[in-house]
């Protein structure tokens, strides 16, 4: 039984190739950035705007606003990040009603990849923002041997984000892909709807623990007011 | 294996790409959008208190102009009103005025024609009666006649009372001036004689008496002395009827 969407390879020279995973990925980018581009060709700064101008405006302040609703109060410097992690996720997971189609978030390679780069994401604001040396002593705050305990809970929140968005969405597929073959006829469907619910709420979950998390390590690093 | 590390380093690019490319071609744009927009409305809204406020005080000036307007148009009407009344009360005074004066003369026209129209009846019936007394006496005169004036007139001379003979002696200076006696006709010698003896008798001894004949006189005689004169004729008393009759007929016309 095939688990991973990886196991798909289109394509393959030494150690590199083209999977189902990659070339999936690749058609979303083209959707949402071809989509992107198409609407925000003609902007208008006016009071009256086009439909999709409002629908798109709705979906970056609503990231925006969800960002700081979080705490982190410069939302404009995160939003390209999260926003972009919510949007990959949402629209990746939105697509499973699609027949033959294969999320890229049921590989748990992709979902390491995100969880990676949230994993650097962290630590990269967080140094961002307040510096190497206040971002270095929130790991021993707030006494020194809470060091291990530090570095233990970024691996395993790191690992336990990208197991979770993998775990969610292969069952998803798993489980329609099973039912599918016991009651070809209905109940499929009901499942792929009930997929579609828990794919956007695994999207915002990832996204808003990656908020949450950079936050929190912002918080931890910021230099306490005495 | 459930991780294929380079499908992890694709995606891990993949999705570095993708966070680049939405950068540039959505978030960027439309916040930017969102901020001018927002600053628009902002200065739309900052123009629009100002202009709010503009608006309030030329209101305001608007009010006090127009409340002002009313009054002068109040103050207007009411003098207009006044002069209005004022004229048409001093025109109708003028018109009753005038009215009033032109029933006057109106009134005073009628009464003239009506007085002009009674005097012209009372002329001509005057005229007509006297013309056919006139013709009637002069018809029936005749010498007898002539002789029962005489009469009269030496009983008249006899009757003087003392202030006409008084008048008649002063009238006439004895020998210098001459009594006139005019009668209708030529009087008989006997009467002529009677006549001057009455006059030397009553009024005054040894004066002259010249006798004259006046057709104008009806059936009367009358004696004259430098001025002043006695008589008797019919036509005095004719003129005395006339004298009585038109002064009845004003009084009645006045009424």
């Amino acid at each position: 039984m095939r688990i991973s969407p990886d196991d798909i390879v289109f394509f393959q020279h030494g150690f590199v190739k083209l999977n189902v995973t990659i070339a999936i990925t690749w058609l979303l980018m083209a959707i949402l950035v071809v989509g992107s581009k198409l609407i925000t060709r003609k902007l208008s700064t006016d009071i009256k705007i086009s439909r999709w101008q409002c629908i798109l405006e709705m979906i970056v302040t609503g990231i925006k606003n969800q960002i700081e609703e979080v705490g982190l109060a410069k939302s404009g410097k995160y939003i390209s990040f999260l926003g972009s992690l919510f949007l990959f996720l949402f629209f990746s997971n939105l697509l499973t009603i699609f027949p033959f189609y294969e999320p890229p978030t049921s590989s748990l390679s992709t979902t390491a990849a995100l969880a990676i780069c949230v994993f650097v994401a962290v630590p990269f604001y967080n140094i961002r923002e307040h510096g190497l040396v206040n971002y270095l002593k929130s790991y021993i705050k707030p006494v020194f041997f809470m060091l291990p305990f530090h570095i233990m809970s970024e691996f395993s929140r790191t690992l336990a984000l990208a197991v979770r968005l993998f775990g969610n969405m292969m069952s998803g597929v798993m489980v329609i892909a099973i039912l599918l073959t016991i009651t070809p006829f209905v109940f499929p469907v009901v499942m792929s709807v009930f997929g579609l619910l828990t794919g956007s709420v695994q999207a915002y979950i990832f996204s808003i623990l990656a908020t949450v998390f950079i936050a929190a390590a912002a918080h931890e690093s910021a230099p306490s007011k005495k | 294996m459930l991780i294929d590390w380079f499908t992890v380093a694709a995606q891990l690019v993949n999705f570095l790409v993708l966070v680049w490319l939405l950068k540039r071609f959505l978030y960027k744009p439309v916040l930017q959008a969102i901020d001018e927009r927002e600053k628009r409305i902002v200065l739309q809204l900052e123009e629009a208190e100002t202009q709010k406020a503009e608006a309030y005080k030329e209101r305001d000036t608007l009010r006090l102009k127009n409340d002002e307007f009313d009054k002068q148009r109040n103050a207007l009407m009411n003098d207009a009103v006044n002069e209005v009344d004022t004229e048409r009360r001093r025109l109708l005074d003028e018109a009753r005025q005038d009215a009033e004066a032109l029933r006057l003369r109106l009134q005073e026209t009628l009464r003239n024609e009506h007085q002009n129209l009674n005097e012209e009846i009372i002329r001509r019936t005057r005229d007509e009666v006297f013309a056919i007394a006139r013709k009637v006496l002069t018809d029936l005169a005749s010498t007898d006649l002539e002789t029962h004036i005489s009469e009269v007139f030496i009983k008249r001379l006899k009757n003087l009372n003392d202030e006409e003979t008084k008048q008649l002696q002063t009238a006439l200076a004895p020998g210098i001036d001459t009594f006139i006696v005019r009668s209708t006709f030529d009087l008989p010698v006997a009467q002529q004689s009677l006549i001057k003896h009455t006059i030397n008798e009553s009024v005054i001894s040894g004066a002259n008496v010249k006798f004259e004949i006046n057709p104008n006189l009806i059936s009367g005689i009358e004696l004259i002395a430098n001025g002043y004169k006695i008589t008797w004729n019919i036509q005095d008393y004719l003129v005395s009827i006339e004298d009585v009759l038109i002064k009845l007929l004003k009084e009645k016309t006045n009424d």
